[in-house]
């Protein structure tokens, strides 16, 4: 990841001013983007962690560490509704991929402050359980594992709706043991029914406590995919430049051949698993500083400018705060809305649940 | 005195150096962590296994085909849905395979709500285990149980699941387990490990006794006249609280039942209660569609119609697809206190 190396070596005198990973070039302006998409996530999710501890909010897990990635993932994708457009089997470290999308970073403070605002799941359910209908992203589930075996269901329609959709997927790396992982690799490969499924693994180095390497014969995971004939590789997940062409590599196969293709990111887990672990700072390496590294050395920004994002981002972020603890809370009976659709032709339900028949 | 969590490691100790457990595994459960509750810190036997619920409990059934004795654990009973069709296997081995095949496996899991778990951490499993013939189940509500019926579900040849009241484990008892050091900081001292680097440290266990609490025996927590009152797990404790408020506020003396067993359940007990008071609430905080405590409610109506006075009551959690994050969906979702002590309010008032 020697940037000025690579940068100074491979790019032409008059080439376009951006970064380069290896050969992988992203212009100034991507990288800025991405870089402004990572800030806003991690100081959401930084402060998401303090209203965890401060009584603003209950419990919280999300995707600090990850953001590089997931900022690839969201702003490479065709975001809106229905088969034409990509789905998202997100899990719980996927707030990047949101913001990315163009959510605002109230929404997700809004689900932390479990307030009936709270676009995703009326505070029911924990922070970073997104869901999106309008663009297509299904509600994220603390189940782990079963993200992978719905995709193949909306690649499935993907592919006979016609157009490029994809169905992106994306876990953790010790959740590739459950049996739905291999039922996604299985689903996706049947004979002239390949399917159009970015899997996306992000290896963090293992779940909770367990170290992956004590649990998985230490191959890459995405050999895994490799006897069902999946294409893949493997990418440093806190790059976002080597993330971003990793992401449009698989993007480019799921759309353009309608099959699947598996991406494996290293990432890191800077606050632990959630705060039931205390969600200290670890040590890991963190995607955003070593990105602003990069970017001042390149001379694509500099310290009072990164400075002074920071600052705004967090003014942000505080009034967000400020404005989703006073929104309304649920009230009693509010527990049974949305149990069952509507629906005019039958009895007892013709609108919303209300309880026992 | 120790906590749930404690009394089950201390459980599982005296299990490992006096009733053979060969394994006690699980997500997170051996070292470093020791479990997402700690009840497995510092077990000689205990390690992790992968993220996979369905290998968990193949893998304890092989161990226990083989001769092994294992306990093994669902970190949340949340997430032990989809290996029910392996519980069904293991709880049919010994009658599908001619009485050949025991199946002496102990599964362990936290169950119910009251931790603020939202939609994944707040599920209950009793009344789905109990149409798990085959499997007994036992649910304590507090330290001493919990130390005694995991002794006796180690010693038990049939696959036993231990449901863990999860808004409990962490509260403390009122009586010592036997062998348990007086003080709790020497205990603490003792068996907890450290936060930070846990590489070097070694519990230093205390001499346990054996306890066992048969498994199908339910326990009369309060005695009295006026009407009975049935439960387990997190609602036992309530519902003692609200027979004490009862008895101060109106003098009203009720018999609370901790059940203990969901499976044999102490239908004796039960039984006898109803027949001295004429007067019975059932407390759950499983969903409503269908409840373990409607089997026991339908008992009642089958072999005590003419004993009651009034008629029966059951208080259980909603019909819903959850628990909301929100402590206005879990307080309108499951019974609380004040549900509770209305029920039972209600149940004495009711004109005979
Ligand atoms: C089916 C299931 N089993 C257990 C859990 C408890 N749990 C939550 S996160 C986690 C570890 C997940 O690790 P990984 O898939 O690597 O993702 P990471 O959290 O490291 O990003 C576990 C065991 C769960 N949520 N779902």
């Amino acid at each position: 990841m020697d940037d000025q190396n690579a940068s100074s070596v491979k790019r032409p005198r008059n080439a376009p001013r951006g970064l380069a990973s290896a050969d992988q070039f992203l212009s100034t302006d991507r990288c800025l983007e991405l870089h402004r998409i990572m800030v806003r996530a991690r100081k959401m999710e930084e402060r998401m962690i303090k209203m965890s501890k401060s009584g603003e909010g209950i419990f919280w897990i999300g995707g600090p560490g990850e953001e590089a990635i997931n900022a690839c993932l969201g702003l490479q994708a065709k975001r809106g509704e229905g088969p034409a457009f990509d789905y998202f089997h997100l899990h719980y470290r996927c707030s990047a991929v949101m913001v990315a999308l163009g959510m605002e970073p109230l929404d997700s403070i809004r689900q932390m402050a479990n307030v009936v605002t709270d676009p995703f799941s009326r505070g029911r359910n924990f922070p970073s359980h997104f869901s999106r209908r309008a663009w297509n992203v299904l509600p994220v589930s603390s189940v782990i594992g079963i993200q992978w075996i719905k995709a193949p269901g909306t690649a499935l329609v993907q592919k006979r709706h016609g157009g490029d959709g994809v169905s992106i997927v994306v876990g953790g790396d010790a959740g590739t043991a459950e049996g739905d992982f291999q039922s996604c690799l299985i689903w996706s490969t049947r004979p002239q029914n390949e399917l159009p499924v970015l899997m996306v693994v992000l290896n963090n180095g293992g779940g909770i406590s367990t170290t992956h390497c004590s649990q998985h014969s230490c191959n890459n995971i995405v050999d895994r995919a490799k006897p069902f004939g999946i294409e893949g590789e493997i990418v440093d997940g806190n790059d976002p430049v080597a993330s971003w062409h990793a992401v449009e590599r698989g993007m480019k196969v799921c759309r353009t051949e309608r099959r699947p293709y598996m991406i494996e990111a290293n990432t890191s887990r800077l606050y632990g698993h959630s705060s039931s672990s205390g969600a200290p700072r670890t040590n890991d390496p963190d995607c955003i500083e070593l990105f602003e590294r990069r970017l001042i050395a390149a001379g694509l920004i500099d310290e009072s400018t990164i400075q002074t994002i920071h600052d705004q981002t967090r003014d942000e972020i505080e009034a967000a705060v400020a404005q989703a603890v006073r929104e309304a809370k649920p009230v009693p009976g509010d527990e049974h809305l949305f149990a069952y659709a509507p629906n005019p032709d039958d009895p007892t339900y013709p609108d919303d649940y209300t309880g026992l028949p | 005195m120790a906590t749930i969590v404690q009394a089950v490691r201390l459980a599982l100790h005296y299990g490992e150096e006096h009733l053979g457990v060969t394994d006690v595994f699980g997500e997170d459960v051996g070292p470093p962590l020791g479990g997402v509750f700690t009840a497995t810190q510092g077990l000689k036997t205990a390690w992790n296994s992968p993220l996979d619920e369905r290998g968990i409990i193949g893998t304890a059934m092989g161990i226990a085909y083989a001769g092994g004795r294992p306990v093994c654990e669902i970190q949340f009973c949340d997430y032990g849905f989809n290996t029910v069709d392996l519980l069904k296997v293991a709880g049919n081995q010994r009658w599908a395979g001619a009485g050949e095949f025991a199946m002496p496996l102990v599964m362990m899991t936290p169950s119910g709500s009251g931790i603020r778990g939202s939609l994944y951490h707040s599920h209950s499993f009793e009344s789905l285990a109990s149409r798990l013939a085959g499997w007994k189940i036992v649910m304590p509500s507090n330290p001493l149980d919990a130390y005694g019926l995991m002794l006796s579900a180690i010693a038990d040849p049939n696959p036993v699941m231990v449901l863990l009241p999860k808004a409990l484990l962490r509260q403390k008892g009122d009586l010592l387990l036997p062998g348990e050091p007086k003080d709790q900081d020497e205990l603490k001292d003792r068996i907890d490990a450290p936060v930070g680097d846990r590489i070097a440290w070694k519990p230093r266990w205390p001499e346990m006794q054996a306890h066992f609490v048969p498994i199908g025996k339910a326990s009369i927590v309060r005695e009295g006249e006026v009407a009975t009152v049935v439960s387990y797990g997190r609602t036992l404790p309530l519902c003692v609280q609200a027979a004490d408020q009862l008895a101060e506020e109106h003098g009203w003396s009720f018999d609370v039942i901790d059940l203990r067993s969901i499976f044999p359940y102490d239908w004796k007990a039960i039984s006898a209660s109803i027949e001295k008071t004429g007067r019975v609430l059932f407390v759950n905080e499983d969903t409503e569609v269908t409840n373990f405590g409607e089997h026991l409610f339908r008992r009642t109506i089958d072999e005590h119609f003419y004993d009651l006075t009034v008629r029966p009551r059951i208080l259980m959690g909603k019909h819903l697809p959850g628990i909301g994050l929100n402590q206005v969906y879990e307080q309108n979702s499951v019974p609380q206190l004040g549900n509770i002590k209305d029920a039972m309010r209600a149940l004495v008032e009711d004109p005979a």
